[in-house]
Formats: structure tokens, sequence, C-alpha cells
């Protein structure tokens, strides 16, 4: 009996220490893993910062600190200005070649504002269709959804652009608006999902006390929803503000109609790279910036989201 | 099987399980596919069969108004006093046939004309079954002059239009069909109604009916309309892009493309050595790293979780909060850095002062991007593994404990059986979403490094998809661009067809309501 009482203490001292250890052992790993995690993040900041030009190799702190590439984004360097009747008009060589960075940045503000206001309530309006009213087609129309939602998203670029141009959209920011949001409605299960949970004893309340279905929807339902609504509008806000692939189609070629993802690829291409690199960080670091607080934010609802359908089954 | 039968396996007994259920698996999936594919065309056999049947029992047991408005829309409702409604579907049956006879027609004429028409890179070649009309007679060798003289023509069609709009008119036409039905049953309802010594519901109440029974017309309307514009019209125009030989040879106005069959898929898959050869290579490399892309974030995902859920570390939110936000950044932007970074002459060779060719090599370039991949991705499953790990039910480990059950037994007994069982369908779900992984492929290499033997455009990282888009962007050779697209397809349609009958999520939906 005593000789087991002591193994157990043994076992239990032994195990402390075990456990001592292993828990160093993982914040190492951790402390580690988080370093190769920052380290580019850190790099692209410092480099925004960097005074030389040209992607530094040699240090990894900038040698020379400014703030001029944050400048020199909204800054149409070498242009004549309006303002000033001696400034020459000159003929720019390559290395002194501007990017328009603040309509860009405009640019990209419009189309994701539009995008996330008509996607937020088209995903809301379907996702309310499928939940909670019953009618015949609603079966096959969810199987035709999810049929349709298996095609390559930009597949049928080529076909979208050419309906642009004929209904006179072409290279217009609006058939971004349009591409983006057009498809929203295909993106209505999180959303079902979150529609799903609401007791249905709710609808039923209502309608003994003579409500429409359209009443419900607008004064019941939707104010009960208020953090899908906040997860979708920042989801449909998220998509237009980075895509590259429609831009770089639809607007080929006209920089002016750029969003900051085509924009800031333009930048690094190579005749410009080395020029450009520094300016390219500050302009990434700036759209960064308010993206990182957003999603930080919604990190609560993202979790919700993902995990959402696996926890239900 | 249960959850819980299962975790009261052993070891090998489980792994013997999942061999076992695996291939098992394989033929009750290729069954479910087929089952699934003959349900469906038993449904639509079925509903066309009994539409047709209540079409004529409507029209025998139908008065004179309701017959009539078999071929006059509106006149059953209009004689039945419902005028306004009436109204509305005789203004929609004059709607249409201006529609077809002002624009549809002309374009299904069009689409296919027995022209004759001369390829520009096979003179002698002489084809016909164009899209669209040529407006000049020529002679067979008579080229050079040939393109001039369409140039010059302003009648010559664009097969781009008339394709297109000849995929409008149908659509419309299915459109139209759909009123048309719509309105004999109304017509057929109201009669009913009246007979029963009712008075049939007026425009007002009638239109009153969407906001409340037919609420879900009003609201999917807008949604779906935009669906049919910017989404299906596009794709069924592009699936007949492949059986056309459109690319940067036939695409101005004045080169017409034409009908080719089967012919780019024969070439995708066997006919044309050289892009069989590009295809299967692709093809290949797509599927190994999907697998590797998956595998690799699934299992560092859960490692990362396990490590901040673990009962001792302190800063639980700090750390997640670290990894979240290099997932915040926009992906072109960390990927773009990425790309400098592991540049020929980037800071990594600089530090590790060597010459590794991290991008700009196939085997090396192949491992980059999968690494890269788990930087990216890593965050991004530690995250939802975390959610499942907060939901597992503390009994199961409570009960593991009273049975003695040390730390490590309750790890591979409990929670690594529970974290597999539930994200299954998750791993299925980022396989599919791999194979279209556009952003790291496109960014960090763009495809590249290129090689002697591939296709034009394709290159030794290139996904499908990233194919895809260069065909499209750069090359312009859209007919090959939508074979890829439809094959893509196909694998995502399976890959997702079999999470869809793996995940019971979307059996339980009731279950809230």
């Amino acid at each position: 009996m005593t000789t087991k009482q002591t193994n157990v203490g043994t076992m239990q001292a032994g195990y402390g220490q075990q456990r001592k250890i292993a828990n160093i052992a993982a914040y190492i790993v951790l402390a580690v893993m988080v370093v190769i995690w920052i380290f580019p993040i850190v790099w692209l900041v410092l480099q925004s910062f960097n005074g030389k030009k040209g992607v530094s190799l040699n240090t990894f702190f900038p040698e020379v600190w400014t703030f001029d590439n944050y400048i020199k984004l909204f800054r149409q360097e070498g242009l004549s200005d309006p303002m000033d009747p001696n400034s020459p008009m000159v003929v720019l060589p390559l290395e002194k070649m501007t990017f328009p960075y603040g309509r860009w940045l405009l640019n990209t503000f419009i189309v994701a504002v539009f995008s996330c206001l008509i996607s937020t309530l088209i995903i809301l309006m379907v996702s309310y269709a499928l939940s909670r009213l019953r009618f015949k087609s609603r079966k096959m129309l969810m199987n035709f959804g999810l049929i349709l939602g298996m095609f390559p998203g930009f597949m049928s670029m080529a076909a979208i652009y050419n309906i642009m141009e004929i209904i006179g959209l072409g290279k217009q920011l609006f058939s971004l608006v349009i591409v983006y949001s057009s498809g929203a409605g295909l993106g209505y299960q999180i959303a079902k999902g979150f529609f799903d949970t609401i007791p249905r004893s709710l609808d039923e309340a209502a309608k003994i006390d003579g409500a429409t279905r359209n009443q419900i929807f607008w004064i019941i339902i939707l104010p009960l929803s208020k953090p899908i609504i906040v997860y979708t509008a920042l989801t449909t806000f998220l998509g237009p503000w980075a895509d590259y692939v429609f831009v770089s189609y639809f607007m080929k070629g006209d920089d002016e109609k750029f969003t900051v993802a085509m924009g800031l690829y333009e930048m690094l291409k190579p005749e410009t790279m080395n020029e450009w690199f520094t300016v390219f960080c500050a302009g990434a670091v700036l759209i960064a910036v308010p993206i990182t607080i957003l999603f930080t934010i919604m990190q609560r609802f993202y979790v919700a989201g993902v995990t959402g359908g696996a926890v239900k089954g | 099987m249960d959850y819980l039968d299962y975790v009261q396996m052993t070891r090998g007994q489980q792994i013997s399980y999942k061999i076992k259920s695996f291939f098992t698996g394989i033929p009750n999936a290729i069954k479910t596919i087929f089952l699934y594919i003959g349900y469906f065309f038993k449904s639509v056999f079925l509903f066309i069969a009994n539409g047709f049947k209540y079409y004529g029992l409507r029209f025998t047991q139908g008065d004179g108004a309701t017959k009539a408005s078999y071929i006059i829309m509106g006149a059953g409702n209009i004689a039945h006093k419902q005028v306004m409604k009436g109204i509305v579907f005789l203004a929609c049956e004059v709607a249409y046939i201006m529609f077809m006879v002002n624009f549809g027609l002309t374009y299904v004429s069009k689409i296919y004309s027995r022209g004759v028409h001369v390829d520009p890179k096979n003179p002698d070649l002489v084809v016909d079954g164009v899209v669209g009309n040529v407006p000049i007679e020529y002679e067979k060798d008579d080229f050079f002059g040939l393109s001039d003289k369409i140039a010059n023509a302003d009648t010559a069609d664009d097969s781009n239009k008339v394709l297109l709009f000849f995929v409008l008119t149908l659509m419309v036409t299915i459109a139209f069909f759909a009123v048309y039905i719509a309105n004999t049953k109304s017509a057929f309802a109201t009669m009913e109604t009246i007979r029963e010594g009712k008075r049939p519901l007026s425009f007002v109440d009638e239109m009153k009916t969407f906001l409340d029974e037919r609420y879900h017309i009003t609201l999917l309307t807008l949604p779906i309309l935009l669906l049919m514009v910017f989404n299906i019209l596009p794709i069924i125009f592009t699936i007949f892009m492949a059986f056309t030989n459109y690319d940067k040879d036939h695409n101005a106005f004045n080169r017409l493309y034409w009908w080719v069959g089967f012919q780019n898929f024969a070439d995708v898959f066997y006919n044309n050595a050289e892009k069989s050869y590009t295809f299967g290579k692709v093809l290949l490399w797509t599927l190994v790293w999907a697998v590797f892309a998956t595998f690799s974030n699934y299992i560092l995902g859960i490692v990362l979780a396990l490590l901040i859920n673990k009962k001792d570390i302190k800063a639980k939110g700090f750390w997640r909060t670290m990894f979240v936000i290099t997932s915040a950044v926009p992906q072109f932007v960390t990927l773009l850095v990425m790309r400098l970074i592991l540049d020929d002459k980037g800071i990594m060779n600089a530090i590790l002062h060597t010459n590794i060719p991290f991008l700009s090599e196939t085997g090396w370039a192949r491992v980059s991007v999968i690494i890269v991949n788990m930087w990216i991705g890593i965050p991004y499953t530690m995250l939802s593994v975390s959610g499942i790990l907060m939901n597992i039910p503390e009994d199961l480990y409570e009960s593991a404990r009273i049975d003695g059950a040390n730390a490590v037994q309750q790890f591979t007994k409990i929670t690594l059986p529970y974290i597999s069982f539930v994200m299954t369908p998750y791993l299925i779900s980022t396989f599919v979403g791999n194979i279209n992984n556009f952003n790291v492929i496109y960014f960090l290499t763009g495809g590249k490094p290129g090689a002697v033997d591939y296709h034009s455009g394709a290159g030794t990282t290139d996904l499908l998809v990233t194919w895809l888009y260069t065909l499209t962007v750069s090359e312009a050779d859209y007919k090959l661009a939508s074979v890829i697209g439809i094959i893509v397809f196909v694998l995502c349609a399976t890959g997702s067809l079999i999470t869809f009958n793996m995940s019971k999520a979307t059996k339980n939906e009731e279950e809230f309501s």
C-alpha cells in the first residue's frame, strides 16, 4: 500500500517536471512560428519607410528612414503642375512614370462599397426566402445553385466582358460592381444557416397578429440578424477589395480604372520594380491596415461562419 | 457507424476501418453519383410529363375562354373579370412576338449559317457551318484578296454577337414559356373560382399576395434575373465556345468562327500531341498540388491549434491574433511580398548566402509554392480547428479520466478521432478549393517557369485554373480555355458531390425550425 502511494507521488513529481518541459517547448515552438509568420509583414512595413530605392538585401532595417514613399503615392511626380505656369511639360522616362494610387484607392473604395451594399441585400433576400419560406421549387433552386457554384469563377470572364461591351459598360467601374454582386445569390449558405436557427414560433406568432411575410422579414427577422448582416457585409466588402482577376481582364491597359490590387501588381512589373518597390510597400501597407483592423474585429464572426456547418453535422 | 463506436476501437482497428471505408466508399460514391444523375433525369422527365398531362387536361376541361387563352394569352382572365391580369399576360405575348420578329429570329437563323469561310491559317481549307454570315463571294485561292474584302464589308456578322444573342433568345424563350404555362393555369383557376360561385381576386389583391403568400417570388426575382444575365448566360455561351474554334485568329468582326464539334476536346485528350501532353502534365500537377496543399495545411493547422489551445498555454488570444493578422492582410499583398523574398536575388538568398532558384526552377518552385501556401493557409485551418476543439463534449474527457486514461491516451483516443471525424467534409471542400487556388500560384510564379515542350501559355507550376486565366487573358485562346473550364467543373462537381453526400449538415436542415 505504502509503496504504491510513494510510486504515485514520484510519478506525479516526474509528470509535473515533464509538463514544465513540454510547456517550455510549446512556447518556443509557438514563438518561432510567430516569427516566421510575422517576418514578411514586418519586412513589408519596414521597407515602406526605406529611403533607399530598390529591393535592399543587406539590411533588414532601412538605413535611411523616410516618409517619402507615402507622399509619393499621392503625388503626380514629374507631371506639370497646373497651378504653376513655370512648370515644364516633359515626356517622362520610364523611371519617372507615375502611378495614380489615389485614383486606384478611390476606385477600389467605390467598387467595394457598392458591391457590398447590393450583395448584402441580395444574400439576405435569397437566404431568407430559402430558409423560412416554403414553396414548390425551393429544393430545385438550391440544387441548381449548388451546381452553378461549381463552375470556376472566371471561366466565363470573356463572355461577361462581351456582354458588358454590348450593354455599353465596357471599361466602366460599374461593370465590376455588377460582376461582384450578380453572383451574390449563390453565396447564401452561411446566412441561411443563421436564419434556420431563429425559432419558427416567432414567425407564427407574428402571422397570427396579422403580419405579412414581408413585414415579418423587415420588422422581426432582420433586427435579430445583426451578427450575420455584419458578417455578410464584411465578406462582400473584402472580396472586391482584394480581387485581381476580373479587374486585370476588364480594365486591361486603362490605368485610371484600376483598383489597388491590379495597380500594385503593375508596380512590380520588372521594368518599374526597382524604382517603385518601396512605394509599392507603402501602398500595400495603406491598403492592408484597414482590412487588418476589420478582420481582427470580425474574427469571432469568422470562426462561427467557418465552423457552423461542421459542428451542426 | 456512430462516433462512439469508432472511438472505442483500438488504433489498429481504426486505421483498418478508415482504409476499408475509403475503398468500400469508392463504389458507393460512384453509385451515388449515377443515382443522383438518374434521379435528376427521372425528376425532369416526370416534371415534363406531368406538365403535358395537366396542360392537356386543363384544355379539355376548360371553357371557351380558357381554351382561347392557349393561343391568345390572357383571354381566359379577361373573360373572367381579371381584366388587368389578362392584359399583363397579353402584353407579355405581344412583347415576346415583337422580340422574336425584330431580334431573336435573326440570330437563331444565323447560328448555323451554311456559309463557307476560309481559315486564315490554312487558306486551302474551306469549312461550312459558320456562326454568322460572310457577305461576299470569293475564290477559294484568293485568300489575301478575301481578307481585304471582308474587312471592308459593313455587313459582316460578328460571330460573338450572333452566339451571345442566340443564347439570350433561348433564355427569353424559356422564360416566356414559363409565363405561357402560368397563363393557362391562371385561366383555368379563375374559371374554377367562378364556377364555385366566388369572386376572383382583384388585381390589387393579387398584387398584395406578392408581399405574403408569394413573397418568395418578390424576393428571388431580382437575384435570379442577375444570375441569369451575368452568370448563366455567360456560362452557356462559354460552353458553346468549347465547340467552336474561337481564338485570336477568329475573333474580330471580320473573322467568323465556326462549329468544330468535339475537335477541341479530342485535341486536349489525345489528338494534338502537344496539347494533350501539356494538359496531362498540368492536370497531374494540379492533383499533386491539391493533395499536398490540403494535407500539409490540415495536419500542421491541427498541430498549431492544439498547441495554442493546450491547457497550460497562457495568452491564447495573443497567439491566435498574431497568426490571424497575417491572414488578414490581402493575399495579393502577402503573396507579392513572398515573391520578392524568394526571388533569385531576393532577401532569402541574401540571408542564406545561397543562390537557390526558389521560384525559377521547376522542382524548387513546386516545393516553394506548397510551403508558401502553408504560410497562407495554416492560420485559417487553425481558426476553424479551434472552433471544433471548443465543441468537443467535456464529459468525454471526464469519463476517460475516471477510467484512468492519461493525457496522451485522451489525445489519441478522443481529440484526434473527433477532429478527423468532424473535419472530413471540410477536408474535401478544401481539396476542391485548392484545385481552384488561383492566387497562390498566380502571384508567386505566374505559372512559370515555362517548359519548351509545353503548349503556349502553360508553365510547370500552372494549375488548370491559372492556365485557364492565361489562355483567356494573354493567349486569347478562348476555345481551349472553355474546354479547360468544363474539365475543372467536372473535377469540382465530382468532389463536391462526394462531400455533399458525406456531410450530414444538409440533411438536418429542419432540425432547428
